[in-house]
């Protein structure tokens, strides 16, 4: 399945018309230790580029911001329950919700895997 | 995510190669680059500190001499007591004090560390109110005192239950000190002023040694197994679990000592009916609350969830009130209590421990309760 990424480093995984989203290693290792984890609400509609989950460390809040628009069908009850595993598997175990996909057309514009290696570099 | 990628030309501290050296994360912080954390992270920095003994960086803060023109250091107290509600005169020689700078309305320019250092006063004050202060002090006290400001000292904070051990190491007899004593201290030779004070609740001590010097000194500290260096995000959810303000947040120029809770800080000699009373700026705002109560005042507030509330967040008395009644100024999470803790102002009417005050945060009110301070008890050796 291809994985895909954004400027604001959420990958998303794509499974037919279900996008999997969570943050990328860069990035929960540039938050540090995350101690909260909020989701969205199931069936939610989430348009691209809106906030639609929050991942905090000690210090701060940060947005995670919906790479794609498209109704929230699920969400990783255990990445509530234990937010460090957002520090020890950020790029499988710890996604944090799945969008039935809108629109694909969204997907133009997002990075693959070496082109957002390049972006973190 | 969001990235802050502000560039600006920044002061570093004699201790800039050491963090690099141990991987430090460097921020911008009151026009210092200094580090928040190093790989282990801000959890692990902060337990450590709790349960062993911690090595901070804080050169940024400034150190401030008062040097009475009359060679008599009670001159220099008296002047001093000009800017500040604190009885400075009866600090003996050897011993500190903490105090706040006020301005004419009663509310804090600046809070501070004052030793009697036997001929002299020695200051510790905040990095980011440094410059400030010292042209309040050149303004308002150049006539009593020659003012010094060290620009070429260090200053390093150890931390922890094994920070006297480890400090004992490098300087025999520091044991002997306790909280809030200061003075000079010869610490692996150097020629340092050492206070056994800190700003985590744990017991500890400051030590201000020559910049020059101040690399060696880290140095042997963190060779010492028990002694680990924390970064600037540990520092914060230490002195926020021991219920220490944080200037510019939970006390400001528009904040009194009495309002922020302070009042313990302020003795019986300058109080209304004390042998030097008011004197200060702001004497009339501040002792006038002393005597009849402020109208608000700083708590400790401890969310019922899981989620931090953060600085800013807007306080209200129930889920579906229109007025809010007060702020979050600091908020996080403590590590030690494994739970999201806060510090706001309330109005009196809710400021009793036990209250339960609601927080915005993202579109939700949360429920909070008002809780004593500090969350984790101090562990001072008086």
């Amino acid at each position: 399945m291809p994985v895909l990424y954004t400027a604001d480093h959420e990958w998303l995984r794509i499974d037919g018309d279900v996008a999997t989203i969570g943050i990328t290693d860069y990035a929960q290792s540039q938050l540090g230790d995350v101690v909260f984890v909020e989701l969205p609400k199931l069936g939610r509609q989430l348009k691209k580029a809106e906030a639609a989950a929050v991942v905090e460390s000690v210090k701060a809040a940060s947005d995670v911001y919906a790479p794609i628009g498209g109704e929230v069908i699920e969400v990783n009850d255990a990445v509530t329950g234990d937010p460090t595993l957002v520090n020890s598997d950020a790029a499988d175990k710890a996604w944090l919700f799945k969008v039935k996909i809108a629109d694909k057309d969204e997907l133009t514009g997002l990075m693959d895997a070496a082109a957002y290696e390049k972006h973190t570099a | 995510m969001d990235a802050d990628n502000t560039a600006s030309p920044l002061n570093r501290t004699p201790l800039h190669a050491l963090h690099l050296a141990r991987g430090g994360k460097m921020v911008p912080f009151a026009g210092y680059e200094m580090p928040v954390q190093y790989p282990t992270g801000v959890l692990k920095e902060h337990l450590h500190t709790r349960a062993s003994a911690g090595l901070f960086d804080v050169s940024h803060m400034g150190q401030i001499v008062l040097r009475p023109k009359s060679g008599k250091v009670g001159d220099a107290a008296l002047a001093l007591e000009r800017l500040v509600p604190q009885d400075i005169v009866a600090v003996p020689q050897g011993r500190q004090r903490y105090a706040q700078f006020t301005n004419t309305a009663g509310g804090i320019l600046d809070d501070l560390m004052v030793a009697n250092f036997g001929d002299h006063l020695f200051l510790v004050v905040n990095a980011a109110c440094k410059a400030g202060d010292e042209a309040l002090l050149r303004k308002e006290l150049a006539g009593d005192c020659v003012i010094e400001v060290l620009a070429d000292r260090a200053l390093l904070a150890l931390q922890g239950p094994k920070a006297v051990e480890a400090l004992g190491r490098l300087a025999p007899g520091i044991s002997a000190m306790r909280f809030m004593d200061a003075g000079p201290r010869e610490v692996m030779g150097l020629n340092c002023f050492v206070s056994r004070s800190g700003y985590t609740g744990e017991d500890g001590f400051e030590i201000s040694v020559p910049a020059a010097d101040a690399e060696a000194l880290a140095a042997a500290l963190l060779a010492d197994p028990a002694v680990a260096p924390i970064g600037l995000g540990a520092r914060d959810s230490l002195r926020l679990e021991a219920g220490l303000c944080l200037y510019g947040h939970d006390i400001d120029a528009a904040t009194t000592p009495v309002e922020g809770d302070l009042v313990w800080s302020i003795q019986k000699s300058r109080r209304n009916g004390g042998a030097r009373a008011g004197g200060f700026p702001g004497a009339d705002a501040i002792l006038s609350q002393i005597d009849g109560g402020a109208s608000r005042k700083r708590v400790g507030l401890r969310p019922e969830g899981r989620a931090p509330v953060r600085d800013g967040a807007t306080l209200y008395a129930h889920t579906d009130a229109k007025e809010p009644i007060g702020t979050v100024t600091s908020g996080g999470f403590g590590p030690s209590l494994n739970a999201p803790i806060a510090m706001g102002y309330l109005p009196i009417s809710h400021a009793a421990a036990g209250t339960r005050v609601f927080a915005e945060v993202r579109g939700q009110r949360l429920p909070m309760t008002v809780t004593a301070l500090p969350f984790v008890p101090h562990s001072y050796q008086r």
